[in-house]
């Protein structure tokens, strides 16, 4: 199928008759993921948003329930998020993390409602990457500038009109419905070789490194890696595929209701126990534990990489603590 | 530059093989364009890494609180401020400290660099003195620092290290104290102002990167994170909360905040921390005729009462 660009902003007003139509919208500089209404405000230029695309799935405070106390007892409410979704526009790289978000949230021990309920009613449109940014290293981390996997229908931009591709059946139902024209041969071609040549290789090598770590908690390497780190969550609030989180509970006199918030492993707080001990007591721990959960744990249990290269923790950090530079160290150590 | 960073290499290596200090904090080369990163060196070896620019933007006193060796930092005048600060505080010993101080000509704002260039990606970044040359894909851009440095670098008065063991390179001239930011923003109503304050707090992700980021921010439970009693909401989702989070943080650096824009830098949502740190700074000025780190004797303002400080704003 064929967009023309000129008829991106009609087509989306249109759905967001009928849906909620998330897309990257520019506000301050800053490109976001929102909801919108009128099909002008996506902004589709962007090298990629500055919170990742987890938020929409996974949100950074979440309601799960609100309560009520009165004479009568207590009355609960579950708010669980029904709203038919389409998320236009997200780049591969934030697509794959929600593949790898799906392990967490939906496995044999655990299947989290909120995040399934949305999961299933959310149809993503992903947008391939023709100019990745220079701490975009995807094509390293099993996904890349124009990878599929995860998105329902996948868009590749030739110029004047998006290719688009119908991936899932959900994604060829909906491009079915908006009566587009078919992409000519030429535009396919153009398309696919977009496709077969663009790569955003940041020189990051992954291979055996789980395995490496699996054998280095002890190691030295951690006593000077996090020295220049602040501690705070740039990196991992701004990761797509971090998802820690902690549960509070917000309340006023009888009303309330329970929040799940993102949690970030490199606050001074996390897994801080009730007893006042810390397993992760200082910024070593914290860190081997970022790369740790990224690099081994979540390799040991899903058989993936919890990390897909989208550099946001590298251009967001304070300190210029980069990623791609610890790896490059742990693969040069003995 | 180039001369500065030979200078506080050789001082670094000296200091280091002489045993005199077992770490020197300064700054290595990072890893993108207009980025420097801090850097730890405790070998002479590792001195050879050391570096100086104008993106040296961190605020290097935030790695000497509490140490137990013998340190040397390579400290710009906002540095030697807060450094001057935490002695005060009991949180650097002064006798365990070796500040090799820098006079600043002001650090470059990346944002403001992102700006001028429309937010197209900067793939290599040179600087000539007084000017920074940009290239990317497909353009080339020529800007003067004067034009993109920090807010906070524009209106420094304190660039010269207040204080120093050893001072390389040439001292530069003081800036004019200048609020003009602060004042415009006094200048608008209430709502204006409150309208502007959520506008910005809207897009906090409470990351704390502010706090962390600060030298002078060090309570080892900020009130934020406390559990019991919740004193603030923890999500980032009201905005009450997160402009509750930065009132309280602002006024408890009260006379202690340095104006070193340390905050403001590290936000990765780019809110104007400074107008209210500033805002703070200049009102402490005024009022008691304080300004925080700028000697090691005047005692910290709001630790002290005089007769004749203003109280007209008490109620
Ligand atoms: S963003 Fe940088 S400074 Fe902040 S926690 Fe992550 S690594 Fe540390
Ligand atoms: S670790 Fe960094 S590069 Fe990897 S997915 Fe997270 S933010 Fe992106
Ligand atoms: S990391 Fe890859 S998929 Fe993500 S924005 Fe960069 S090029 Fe696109
Ligand atoms: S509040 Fe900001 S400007 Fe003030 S000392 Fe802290 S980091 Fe520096
Ligand atoms: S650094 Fe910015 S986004 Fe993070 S908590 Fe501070 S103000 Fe909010």
């Amino acid at each position: 199928m064929i967009i023309n660009k000129n008829e991106i902003a009609n087509i989306l007003t249109k759905l967001a008759e009928e849906y909620l139509v998330i897309a990257p919208v520019q506000k301050d500089g800053i490109v976001q993921f929102s909801a919108i209404k009128n099909g002008a405000e996506a902004c589709l230029t962007f090298a990629n948003t500055k919170k990742p695309g987890k938020e929409i799935l996974f949100p950074q405070s979440e309601e799960l329930y609100s309560y009520t106390i009165d004479t009568e007892g207590v009355r609960m409410q579950a708010n669980v998020d029904q709203k038919e979704t389409i998320v236009f526009g997200m780049r591969p790289c934030d697509v794959k993390s929600l593949v790898l978000l799906d392990n967490v949230f939906k496995n044999d021990q655990y299947q989290d409602v909120y995040y399934l309920t949305r999961r299933a009613n959310t149809l993503i449109v992903g947008l391939g990457c023709n100019e990745p940014a220079a701490t975009c290293f995807c094509s390293n981390m099993a996904c890349g500038p124009f990878a599929k996997e995860g998105s329902d229908i996948f868009l590749t931009d030739i110029g004047e009109a998006y290719v688009a591709e119908g991936i899932s059946e959900k994604g060829q139902a909906l491009l079915a419905k908006l009566g587009l024209g078919s992409a000519t041969a030429e535009q396919k071609a153009l398309a696919n070789q977009l496709q077969a040549e663009t790569k955003a290789d940041g020189g990051v090598n992954i291979a055996g490194i789980a395995e490496k770590l699996g054998g280095m908690f002890e190691h030295p390497f951690w006593d000077s890696l996090h020295e220049k780190c602040l501690g705070c969550a740039a990196c991992t609030y701004l990761c797509p595929t971090c998802h820690c989180f902690d549960i509070a509970d917000e309340a006023t006199d009888c009303n309330g209701c329970r929040v799940r918030n993102w949690d970030a492993c490199m606050f001074p707080l996390f897994t801080l126990h009730g007893s006042g001990h810390n397993p992760r007591p200082n910024g070593k721990a914290r860190w081997r534990q970022r790369l740790m959960h990224k690099f081994n744990y979540f390799v040991d249990r899903y058989n993936a990489t919890a990390c897909v290269g989208c550099g946001r923790c590298i251009k967001n950090c304070p300190v210029n603590l980069d990623i791609r530079q610890a790896l490059a160290d742990i693969r040069a150590l003995d | 530059m180039e001369k500065l960073t030979q200078q506080i290499r050789e001082t670094a290596k000296k200091l280091l093989a002489e045993k005199k200090v077992d770490l020197v904090v300064g700054f290595a080369q990072g890893s993108l364009p207009l980025r420097s990163t801090p850097y730890f060196a405790r070998t002479p070896e590792q001195a050879e890494n050391l570096i100086w620019s104008s993106t040296c933007e961190n605020n290097l006193a935030n790695y000497l609180r509490k140490r137990g060796e013998k340190v040397a930092v390579i400290a710009k005048g906002c540095d030697v401020r807060a450094i001057v600060g935490l002695i005060k505080e009991g949180q650097i010993v002064k006798e365990n400290l070796y500040i090799i101080g820098v006079p600043c000509a002001g650090m470059i704002d990346r944002k403001q660099i992102n700006a001028a260039v429309e937010g197209k990606e900067i793939l290599a970044a040179s600087d000539n003195g007084s000017e920074i040359l940009l290239k990317g894909k497909d353009f080339e851009k020529t800007v003067a620092k004067q034009d993109v440095m920090f807010g906070s670098c524009k209106t420094c008065q304190y660039n010269n290290p207040v204080i120093f063991d050893e001072l390389l390179g040439e001292k530069v001239a003081a800036r004019e104290a200048n609020y003009a930011d602060i004042e415009a923003f006094e200048a608008l109503s209430d709502e204006e102002r409150r309208a502007f304050i959520a506008k910005e707090m809207s897009k906090c992700i409470r990351c704390y990167a502010c706090r962390q980021a600060c030298p002078m921010c060090y309570c080892s439970e900020c009130f934020v994170d406390c559990n019991t009693p919740a004193w603030i909401g923890k999500s980032a989702k009201s905005i009450d909360d997160n402009a509750l989070f930065q009132a309280v943080r602002v006024f408890h650096l009260a006379g202690r905040c340095v104006d070193c824009g340390a905050c403001e830098r590290a936000c990765p949502m780019g809110i104007k921390l400074s107008l209210l740190t500033r805002k703070m700074v200049k009102d402490v000025k005024e009022l008691f005729g304080a300004e925080a780190g700028v000697n090691l004797e005047d005692p910290p303002a709001l630790n002290t009462f005089k007769f004749e400080d203003k109280e007209d704003f008490l109620l």
